[in-house]
């Protein structure tokens, strides 16, 4: 089951490094949304993949025979989800201002803060 | 149910069951206060003409329980407080050493002259857009992570001060503003997320995130676990948010947007959050993996420094100049970590306490210095020596400082660095700091012959129109800052000692295990 989810967060992270590469906001804006996602299947597998094993050891000889998923990473990946969440809604709202003010989505045209032919710094006192 | 026969699970084992000490609710006060001025503020945001005067009244307070911390520590050595009860490798600590609360300290003086200066920076439609609230949010995550000893916790803080600071750096919403937040937010997405990622890995690998039990699982890993690699996402990840050479484009591309007061703030507090980070994972807990990096760390910082005064030396515009010398800063406390010894430690701390101060104070007189002027560009004289000569005054000290001459606070760490690099036979990383050092002179000198010290043309003479500064809020937060770096280059021995504490206690952190896991608690 590990071995299936390692390959499935490899694609995860692959694609969204292909289109972080990309020239275009909306396309980077997805390939954030993914390697979020792939972030979180990470921290998910690493915690084990049973499954109907609840996280209760038992006291007495027992206890610790059945093997179960630690449920820690699963609290870790809420507060990540949350988190990716939030910043995925910021950086929806920022593309659509970018695309409404500058009037393009492509990053080549985007220099606002950084114009080209900027004159030279003085030479002369 | 347990049934009868067996024994029964002592819960107790797993709880704190002492009640805390007043004193310890020092440690998280600091963070509790930013979070509680933050969400009253943001209550009060359509109520622009109280904003002000709470901040200040707020920041002030800040900078008092700060400052108390500091001297507990200073006194009674490194605190920890475990939240929710729980026994440290499960609940989640803060641990305070002196790094900790020094870097605090300095953050609050940092925000309380920067809460000052915006009294008259910020207008009435940044203050009921936040500009307030999320400077004490950005406060509360700056300081949970100079304060958190748990490293999932470290990330935590990292977005809430990134979250934060994305609301500052659009206040105003201009086209150049939002170029410059979306190519920050898309970069510092990705640092963060390398940052998370090798967290991941760290929990597959030791079964914590407690950094006190992590250093005292590494050694016995490092045979078995690829720590190499975990050291090396996490240097990427904290390199690239502070600005460290080749992942440091998000820096000149976004500084230069935003209202000058928000500049100053980032200016003096985020890069350093990732250098602190940097100096707790690479120096406190894998040690060994760092030696092994540590000609790459090396190399980066020699270019970092470098390219970032030449960079400085490149610009017309007075504020993205700024942006270059804080990242040729970053190069400098970065060779401190390359070298990793107590005396090169000491170094970087000291500098990073001296960039704080110094790099807020000049983007603050770079923005009262537009206000006179009429603009950033350095080909325009605004002839500020004859009309204002306080800020003329003021600024070439703190060009001074940054450039790290002599009777001011960017002395001393450079040549404590020097001195450690040729320590260790490392010449050419001594000969980087002062080519950097000579580098960064002649652009700051550039900056006070072009700008304060020409004389206008003579056709522009008559039209200059009289700016007067008020000295409550424009002057006083400079002054204080000034007087700091001043006091850091001519009193330096209290600090050094400091921050060569602070140096020993990350290279042999028993301290700060003993602190979390006291004699005769919980294995």
């Amino acid at each position: 089951m590990e071995i299936y989810m390692t390959l499935l967060i490899g694609v995860f992270f692959s694609v969204a490094v292909y289109l972080f590469l990309s020239r275009h906001i909306i396309r980077m804006l997805l390939g954030a949304a993914i390697l979020g996602n792939a972030v979180n299947l990470l921290i998910f597998t690493s915690g084990r993949l049973t499954p109907e094993a609840p996280p209760i050891i038992a006291t007495g000889p027992a206890g610790t025979a059945e093997i179960m998923a630690n449920p820690l990473p699963q609290a870790l990946i809420l507060t990540a989800i949350v988190i990716s969440f939030s910043f995925f809604a910021f950086l929806l709202v920022l593309t659509y201002r970018a695309y409404q003010e500058l009037d393009t989505d492509d990053t080549d045209e985007m220099r606002f803060a950084e114009p080209r032919g900027q004159q030279m710094p003085p030479l002369e006192y | 149910m347990a049934s009868p026969d067996t024994n029964p699970v002592d819960l107790s084992a797993a709880m704190l069951t002492a009640p805390v000490h007043l004193a310890d609710w020092l440690v998280v006060a600091p963070v509790a206060l930013c979070m509680a001025a933050g969400a009253i503020l943001m209550m009060l945001r359509k109520s622009t003409w109280i904003q002000a005067g709470a901040s200040v009244v707020g920041l002030s307070l800040l900078v008092v329980v700060c400052g108390a911390l500091l001297a507990h520590v200073l006194v009674n050595g490194t605190v920890t407080m475990t939240m929710g009860r729980w026994l440290p490798p499960f609940g989640i600590s803060f641990t305070v050493d002196i790094l900790g609360a020094l870097l605090t300290f300095v953050a609050s003086i940092i925000a309380l002259a920067a809460g000052i200066f915006g009294a008259d920076d910020v207008d009435n439609s940044g203050r009921r857009y936040g500009f307030y609230p999320f400077l004490f949010l950005m406060m509360a995550g700056v300081i949970g992570a100079f304060l958190t000893g748990d490293i999932f916790n470290l990330y935590v803080w990292f977005e809430v001060l990134l979250i934060s600071s994305f609301g500052l750096l659009i206040l105003g919403s201009e086209p150049r503003q939002i170029d410059g937040a979306t190519k920050y937010a898309f970069l510092n997405l990705v640092a963060t997320t390398l940052f998370l990622i090798a967290t991941g890995y760290l929990y597959g690998v030791f079964g914590t995130l407690n950094m006190a039990d992590i250093m005292r699982k590494a050694p016995e890993m490092s045979e078995t676990a690829p720590l190499l690699t975990l050291t090396a996402m996490y240097f990427m990840a904290f390199g690239m948010k502070a600005a460290a050479f080749p992942v440091n484009f998000w820096l000149p591309a976004s500084y230069h947007t935003p209202r000058i007061v928000v500049s100053a703030l980032f200016a003096g507090l985020l890069t350093k959050v990732g250098v602190y980070a940097l100096l707790r994972v690479l120096i406190m807990l894998f040690p060994a993996e760092r030696d092994m990096l540590g000609l790459v760390i090396a190399i980066v910082a020699a270019l970092t420094m470098v390219f970032g005064a030449l960079g400085a030396l490149a610009q017309t515009d007075y504020r993205r100049l700024l942006g270059y010398l804080v990242i040729s800063g970053i190069g400098v406390m970065l060779a401190g970590i390359a070298l990793a010894s107590m005396t090169g430690l000491s170094g970087t701390i000291f500098y990073a306490v001296h960039s704080m101060i110094v790099m807020t104070a000049l983007y603050l007189v770079c923005g009262l210095t537009a206000r006179i002027a009429g603009g950033f560009s350095l080909a325009e004289p605004a002839d500020i020596y004859r009309s204002h000569l306080p800020l003329a005054a003021l600024t070439l000290m703190l060009l001074f400082a940054v450039s790290g001459l002599p009777p001011f606070s960017g002395f001393w760490p450079k040549a404590v660095l020097v001195k450690a690099s040729l320590d260790v036979g490392e010449w050419w990383m001594a000969g980087a700091i002062l080519l950097t050092g000579f580098l960064t002179t002649i652009a700051a000198g550039r900056v006070w012959i072009l700008v304060y010290w020409r004389a206008r043309r003579e056709a522009d003479e008559s039209e200059a129109v009289p700016v007067r500064l008020k000295p409550a809020v424009d002057y006083l937060p400079v002054a204080l800052l000034t007087a700091l770096a001043v006091l850091l280059g001519v009193y330096p021995e209290p600090f050094l000692e400091m921050s060569q504490t602070a140096a020993s206690q990350l290279i042999h952190p028993a301290a700060y295990i003993e602190s979390v896991f006291p004699a005769g608690g919980a294995e």
